[in-house]
């Protein structure tokens, strides 16, 4: 799938934690990624945060790292 | 089968706990406090003769036919206008009520046409009825003198015929309009011999009818009468259905002669209708023997060749051939489904339980992706279920009714029947709407606030509604002690209290004034019982989960939840889609809302269905459409939905499609997606099979086969036929079978079964042994989850945004004569009202751009253009334009994006960055497109197909 509409997707979870205290909002950004996304969704995104996570907010990068 | 009308008692209803005993004709009849002498007689087995009285109006006292004697009282009161009293002794027969009764009915008859023989109303005229219920053998008056007998006939509806020489002037079709329909289209105009049923145009087409059908029913003689009985003659048969088009779910009477339906009545008994109806239903079901169908099987290799028919088996084979051959090739999560939302509950389990154990992984869902994918998150979250609190019947008891995004009137308009009705009789409304919806100002309805926000800012709106109610002492503090969890509860109090959620703080995003926020807000919160029903426009947001969960916390804040006439109410768009999503559509829950990562859930799958299941999410509908486009996504089963014409940025849908190797499609015409597919299944529409929809208020209702199928087998039945071609080995005789392993399987319908519907009607689901008479009502004594649970809802603006290319804001939604994608609506005589979609302009917009109304536009935002006609209007306010998606030539969802809600991914179809100017031709999508209806809708028939 298209890197920038997963890392698009992200952000808008991390965004609706980020009131959350951290690291509640890491581990609901990344359980709700594990809940709803398939398994092949998230390998990309890990593999995109491996490749240096352009464009992901702060957030949603500890939250993959979660996986 | 055999036909039997309604049972008429005359007077409405009367539910009271205090009764009262009275003796009728020597027998001695006990009734609820307030029913009418011909109602209590009604329910004693005595019909009192009448005319201007049915139980769908209020005594009206006219026609003079039903008196009775009453002792102890002087003359001879009409009985549908005097109450029932303890001890009370009537007479309905005796000579003098006789002698009265044939001089009523001599005077009518003497201006009423004698052609019964040939009139359409034969057999089905209550005058006829009543002529012969009185003795009448003769008129006295003669032929001369004033007539109407060749009054005018005005045939301008579709459907229905009015013709003014058979009117008896009882003012039922009026009073209809009135009360049932609360419309007021009708009226009498004139005095005496010159009074006459008139509309405001001087004919129905033209006129504000809706065409509800409330008025045909209504009327006792053939003046109002169904076109389909004109032409066919009265119906023989009767079979109880569910209507197949709104989230309403009304129940209907399938009026036929043989297998070919007459009319289609609203049924009383229909708990979610009783007795009302829409054009949709009441009229709109021609399309279910259209000449479009298609009724055999097809399978081509590539989209580009003509169709070609086969047998079922032939279908079956190839098609379990091409999907393993794909798996083998790509994969085994290659390949996926979308259930349907206008098909059945069992259809839908069946194709759920055919992607999970068949396919063998989770890739399915269903178009409440694209609608109220958002209620479902979020109404599980806070409540811990993903359904609407309340039964229809709730509102009648609200005293403030908050309505966001949602338009009854067009898209649920039985339900817009019931509200209207607790309107008139008093309660405030609050609109929350960019668009003046009609229920901003109609006919004894005004709301008390048009909140008319600018679109995408939901969640700045209840955020500044829940602000006052925090900052201004008007939380129910017991109720959110007792019922909700506190720590949530204060987070969210200490999150709403501050400035940036004021309403003045937030005036800058939703254009409403401060002052009018805090005025709506005291008003729900200081409601006896304020209950919250909202739409589409609440859920196709990027924010739309959080708009969501933004209601439930006010409505909690506020002691609204738990009892009737208060709620937060879903008006769900499809006729099942509460439905399919109760059965497990979508790929990480299965039926009852259980994640597929749940072992125990997942064994008790495994278990029955004897096949491994996955304990992975799968893919939603825009995940298999990104795959495909990227490759790794090859086969699609699709069950009676139209993603190429529903689903937003319909360029990136057919790239979606284009670059699959199997499409099934699964419908009953060869509708826009078949244009990319490579196999059709033949659907059956809801009048060729046995099944239960579920509707908006967790209402499950018995769909009941009117006729045969017309491709031979029923969708459930096709299903079953690709599953066993995969190897399945299904065995169902019937469809309650299928029922009856959801309720083996479901913990919120093991009390449901066919027997139980057809003995209560329906029920409202959760229905087990805690409840086995069905949960009208939800979250009375506790929340689904124990205590209700505050989230907070930070307003995040839409990236989707206006600028110098762009600089106007999309909406889309619904007309009450169409629905959906058009597919069943547009093949029928509703086009009458509404044959293409319209682009609605304000006048400062439209004098900008040198827009006048009926001007060909092109519509164009950065996902793409489109053409159509202009209409300006102060309807929509200026800076917003606003569409419907129910023709596929005008296309729509060529212009809406991919941007969606971040919890389901639910497009964002309410805010689309747009231009608006002056076309002077089809767009250069809707060009290619014309070309592709012809070359890619190719069928070779007969000896043809061979070759």
């Amino acid at each position: 799938m298209d890197s920038n509409k997963l890392v698009h997707m992200a952000n808008q979870i991390a965004l609706a934690f980020r009131l959350q205290p951290r690291d509640e909002a890491v581990k609901l950004t990344a359980e709700h990624l594990k809940a709803f996304w398939s398994p092949q969704m998230r390998q990309e995104l890990q593999a995109h945060v491996a490749a240096g996570g352009a464009g992901l907010e702060p957030l949603a990068k500890d939250a993959v790292a979660k996986l | 089968m055999g036909f039997s009308k309604d049972f008429d008692q005359g007077t409405p209803v009367v539910t009271s706990a205090e009764q009262v005993t009275l003796t009728i004709d020597g027998r001695a009849v006990t009734v609820a406090k307030g029913t009418s002498v011909m109602a209590a007689a009604a329910q004693a087995g005595t019909q009192i003769p009448r005319l201007c009285a049915t139980d769908l109006v209020k005594a009206f006292g006219s026609c003079r036919l039903c008196l009775v004697e009453i002792d102890g009282r002087r003359g001879t009161p009409a009985s549908c206008t005097t109450p029932a009293e303890q001890g009370m002794v009537v007479h309905t027969q005796t000579e003098r009520l006789t002698r009265l009764r044939r001089g009523v009915m001599e005077l009518y008859v003497s201006d009423h046409p004698l052609d019964c023989l040939t009139c359409s109303a034969n057999g089905d005229c209550e005058l006829q009825d009543m002529a012969g219920a009185v003795g009448l053998r003769d008129v006295r008056y003669g032929q001369a003198g004033q007539k109407h007998r060749t009054g005018p006939k005005d045939e301008s509806n579709p459907y229905f015929t009015f013709d003014s020489s058979k009117c008896i002037v009882c003012s039922r079709c009026v009073r209809a309009c009135e009360e049932v329909q609360g419309t007021f289209a009708l009226t009498i105009e004139g005095r005496g011999l010159e009074s006459k049923v008139a509309t405001g145009t001087g004919d129905f087409l033209t006129s504000e009818c809706v065409s509800c059908g409330a008025c045909v029913q209504a009327c006792p003689t053939a003046t109002l009468n169904e076109k389909s009985v004109v032409e066919l003659g009265t119906p023989t048969g009767v079979v109880e259905t569910t209507c197949a088009y709104c989230g309403v779910g009304c129940g209907f009477r399938a009026e036929t002669q043989g297998d070919r339906v007459v009319r289609m009545v609203p049924s009383k008994r229909g708990q979610a209708n009783e007795g009302h109806s829409c054009v949709k239903g009441r009229f709109a079901w021609g399309y279910a023997t259209h000449q479009d169908r298609v009724t055999k099987p097809m399978i081509r290799a590539r989209i580009t060749d003509p169709w070609r028919e086969v047998t079922w088996a032939e279908a079956f084979a190839h098609t379990a051939k091409e999907l393993r051959r794909i798996q083998e090739t790509y994969g085994k999560d290659a390949i996926g489904g979308i259930t349907s939302s206008r098909c059945t509950n069992e259809e839908v389990f069946l194709v759920q339980k055919l992607i999970r154990a068949g396919f063998g992984n989770n890739n399915v869902d269903t178009c409440a992706r694209v609608c109220h994918s958002p209620t479902g998150y979020g109404l599980k979250q806070t409540f811990g279920t993903s359904a609407g609190t309340q039964d229809f019947k709730s509102v009648a008891k609200a005293d403030v009714v908050l309505l966001i995004g949602a338009n009854p009137t067009d898209a649920h308009p039985v339900f817009a029947s019931r509200l209207k009705r607790r309107l008139r009789e008093g309660a405030k409304l609050i609109v929350a709407d960019p668009r003046r919806i009609e229920l901003v100002r109609t006919p004894h309805v005004e709301a008390a606030h048009h909140l008319a926000l600018k679109p995408g800012t939901n969640v700045a709106l209840i955020n500044a509604l829940a602000h006052v109610v925090v900052t201004e002492g008007l939380v129910k503090k017991d109720y959110v002690a007792e019922r909700c969890e506190g720590a949530d509860f204060e987070s969210w109090a200490r999150f709403i209290a501050s400035e940036v959620n004021s309403p003045e703080a937030m005036e800058l995003h939703t254009g409403v004034p401060a002052a009018e926020v805090r005025r709506a807000a005291r008003l729900y919160a200081t409601a006896k019982n304020a209950a919250i029903y909202y739409g589409l426009g609440v859920t196709e947001h990027s924010q739309g989960s959080t708009m969501v969960m933004g209601m439930a916390n006010l409505a909690m804040a506020t002691g609204n939840i738990g009892r009737d006439g208060v709620g937060v109410n879903p008006l769900r768009g499809q006729n099942n889609v509460q439905g399919s999503c109760d059965m497990g559509s979508f790929p990480h829950e299965l039926s009852g809302y259980r994640h597929v990562s749940d072992d125990a859930t997942r064994e008790l799958f495994e278990s029955l269905w004897g096949a491994p299941l996955s304990k992975e999410p799968g893919l939603r509908i825009p995940n298999m459409l990104d795959e495909a486009v990227g490759g790794r996504f090859k086969g699609l089963y699709v069950q009676g939905e139209d993603i190429a014409q529903s689903d937003p940025n319909t360029r990136h849908v057919v790239a979606g499609l284009e670059a699959m190797e199997c499409v099934i499609v699964h419908d009953l015409f060869l509708n826009e997606t078949a244009k990319y597919a490579h196999v059709f299944f033949p659907g059956s529409s809801f009048l060729e099979k046995d099944g239960t929809f579920t509707n908006a208020e967790r209402r499950i209702s018995r769909v009941r086969k009117v006729m045969p199928p017309r491709a031979g087998l029923s969708d459930w039945e096709v299903t079953l036929g690709l599953a066993n071609a995969l190897g399945m080995n299904l065995s169902y005789s019937h469809p309650s079978e299928v029922m009856d392993e959801i309720a083996r399987l479901t913990p919120t319908f093991t009390g449901v079964s066919y027997a139980k519907l057809d003995a209560l009607g329906s029920v409202q689901w959760p229905c087990n042994d805690k409840a086995p008479l069905g949960t009208p009502i939800m979250h009375v004594d506790r929340f689904v989850r124990g205590k209700g649970r505050f989230m907070l809802t930070e307003f995040i603006p839409t990236q989707e945004r206006t600028g110098p290319r762009f600089p106007l804001l999309l909406t889309t939604g619904r007309i009450l004569s169409q629905y959906n994608v058009g597919a069943q609506t547009a093949r029928t005589a509703n086009v009458a009202w509404h044959d293409e979609d319209v682009l609605e302009v304000h006048p400062f917009d439209a004098e900008n751009r040198g827009l006048r109304s009926g001007d060909l536009v092109l519509l164009e935002s950065r996902a793409g253009e489109t053409t159509l006609r202009a209409v300006v209007t102060e309807r929509v306010p200026p800076g917003v334009v606003y569409t419907t998606f129910h023709h596929a030539k005008t296309a729509a969802n060529v212009v809406t994006t991919e941007y969606s809600d971040w919890a389901t991914n639910c497009p964002e179809y309410k805010v689309t960055a747009v231009q608006v100017a002056k076309a002077t031709g089809p767009s250069a999508f809707q060009q290619e497109d014309r070309r592709r209806d012809v070359a890619l809708r190719q069928v070779k028939r007969g000896a043809d197909a061979s070759r």
